[in-house]
């Protein structure tokens, strides 16, 4: 994956970007809404496709972390009246110090258990939420006003409850997100997180720590959730703990693997198409999520590596 | 002169079983050293008691003067004792350019060699002649090219100590040729420990030979002296000699 040309790559990527970027001028108003929620929520997904994609580890806790950091902003607005930059920056810095915290203790274990252990935390985030329900708002959530959400700059002012800045600041986190990502998964760190994946034992044996690299990841990926979290939190102004639950865990899980597992483009894809898929079929029918469910059955029949995988693994082999 | 590596009293028990039995041991730098010995002697168990991959019961291993016994695998490694594994173990789903550049990266993050990743890759490919196919999936060569690649993950590691654990197991006399001369450029910068069944391979490389039998070093010497060992002969050659 490293021959291919990193120009050819990066071009792609900012295409994207670009394309995103034009959208905003095309959309109708119900959609252009849409496609911002989805771009926060696709960084959700590539916070997510770091650790499960490149690691393969394979979390069922993360929703703890896009939490931390929709509290970690949402409470220091709404409690402390901070402004939108330092509340967004709280977010990301109370996910990651979660991450380091959990990771600790949870990469002492392995596979499964894994999976479990980081369930059972990501509960136990969700529970403490509803017991300090006079700072939380317990499962009504808080509703931030119009009035925080907007950043001052000098004279100027940013309000993101306009549609357009929301789909711009939406986008620029998306597309920071992105091209971090890609330089990731493209650095010498990104090769070692991958030969973790593919064989923990024998990395060891070339000296490196593995462990470390893992918790590394963990925090990476766990920065990247509340980074998602906390914009989620500025940008839609709710806070409330429907976010905390299990079903946040597994829908990363889902996205990422509709949209190709280790691809840098997958999270997007995927988060793209289950939200379109729901979408679309609500409007015909009340049972729209058996249609979703067929769909991801037919997903996973005809291309288990998710749509960008299998575009790579057929056509494209150069896609990182 | 100082050994590079030395063991004392070293062993190793798996349940009931003393797989590795006190074993004392000295490797002197610049050598090539072959372990020999029957199935089930602990040649294995006893080389990774040295790289760390297994702790001991009991015993020390001293490497270059530090005492290195309870040190993790890994910080070993990056001390300069490189391991390649009995069973081929390359990362199958990335290319051989990528699994030769772990260690590459490696000694580079640890300070230990200078320049580029890639000009490091290509250098440990064309001594063992995969520069060709430096972009083919590990899992996609031929086995012969698997033990090869292994032996160019180990060479880029920059060891100063290498252990090849059945090395010229699986390949074909015409690659076990290569395989010798490779071996003799390899020793040229470092000291060589390697397992080894196959007795012309031994004969012909070895400095040194230590023979394992039942966890215990049964006899050491040169290839001459191990010939006309009649111990050895009872335990381990008997067989072929009739």
């Amino acid at each position: 994956m490293r021959d291919a040309s990193p120009a050819k790559a990066y071009a792609l990527h900012i295409g994207v970007i670009a394309l995103l970027f034009a959208l905003n001028f095309v959309l109708p108003d119900y959609h252009q809404g849409l496609f911002a929620r989805i771009m926060a929520l696709a960084v959700f997904a590539m916070g997510y496709n770091l650790l499960f994609g490149y690691v393969g580890l394979l979390s069922l806790g993360h929703a703890m972390f896009f939490s931390a950091g929709l509290y970690g902003a949402g409470l220091t607005v709404y409690h402390l009246g901070w402004g939108v930059p330092e509340a967004f920056l709280a977010g990301v810095a109370c996910g990651a110090l979660l991450a380091l915290v959990i990771g600790l203790l949870a990469l002492r274990t392995s596979g499964v258990a894994f999976m479990i252990v980081t369930m059972m935390f990501a509960q136990v985030f969700y529970l403490l939420i509803l017991y300090f329900a006079a700072w939380t708002g317990g499962d009504q959530g808080l509703v931030i006003q119009q009035a925080s959400r907007v950043i001052a700059i000098g004279d100027a002012s940013l309000d993101l409850t306009d549609p357009t800045v929301r789909y711009m600041s939406a986008l620029a986190l998306f597309a920071v997100v992105l091209l971090i990502t890609l330089a990731v998964v493209r650095s010498r760190f990104g090769r070692v997180l991958v030969a973790i994946r593919e064989n923990e034992e024998r990395t060891k044996m070339l000296g490196y720590d593995t462990v470390a690299n893992k918790l590394a990841a963990v925090v990476a990926s766990g920065a990247i959730c509340a980074a998602s979290g906390a914009a989620y939190a500025l940008l839609f102004g709710y806070v409330g703990s429907s976010f905390a639950g299990v079903q946040y865990s597994i829908l990363p899980l889902l996205w990422v693997l509709l949209g190709g597992a280790a691809t840098t483009l997958g999270p997007l894809i995927g988060t793209l198409f289950m939200y379109y898929v729901t979408d679309i079929t609500s409007g015909f029918t009340s049972a729209y999520l058996l249609i979703v469910g067929v769909a991801l059955i037919l997903l996973v029949l005809f291309a288990p590596r998710g749509i960008m995988g299998s575009i790579r693994e057929r056509w494209l082999g150069w896609l990182p | 002169m100082m050994p590079l590596l030395t063991t004392k009293g070293l062993s190793r028990n798996f349940g009931g079983l003393r797989a590795v039995d006190g074993v004392d041991f000295a490797l002197m730098p610049g050598e090539i050293r072959a372990i020999i010995g029957p199935n089930g002697a602990g040649k294995t168990t006893f080389v990774s008691l040295l790289s760390g991959r297994i702790r001991p019961s009991s015993g020390t291993v001293v490497f270059d003067g530090a005492d290195i016994t309870t040190m993790p695998a890994y910080k070993r490694v990056r001390l300069g004792v490189a391991y390649t594994f009995q069973i081929t173990s390359v990362f199958a789903n990335l290319t051989a350019f990528d699994n030769v550049a772990l260690p590459v990266q490696r000694t580079l993050t640890d300070g230990r060699t200078k320049g580029q990743v890639r000009s490091g890759v290509m250098a440990a490919l064309e001594r063992t002649g995969l520069a060709d196919r430096a972009g083919t999936p590990a899992g996609q060569l031929s086995y012969g090219h698997q033990r090869l690649l292994e032996v160019a993950m180990g060479l880029a590691l920059k060891p100063r100590l290498l252990i090849l654990d059945e090395p010229t197991q699986g390949l074909a006399d015409a690659e076990i040729d290569n395989f010798i001369t490779l071996v003799r450029e390899i020793a040229k910068d470092a000291t060589v420990l390697l397992i080894e069944h196959n007795m012309p391979v031994v004969m012909q490389l070895a400095d040194r030979i230590t023979v394992f039998n039942s966890g215990k070093i049964l006899a050491e010497g040169t290839p001459e002296q191990i010939r006309a060992n009649a111990e050895v002969q009872d335990a381990y050659l008997g067989a072929t000699h009739g």
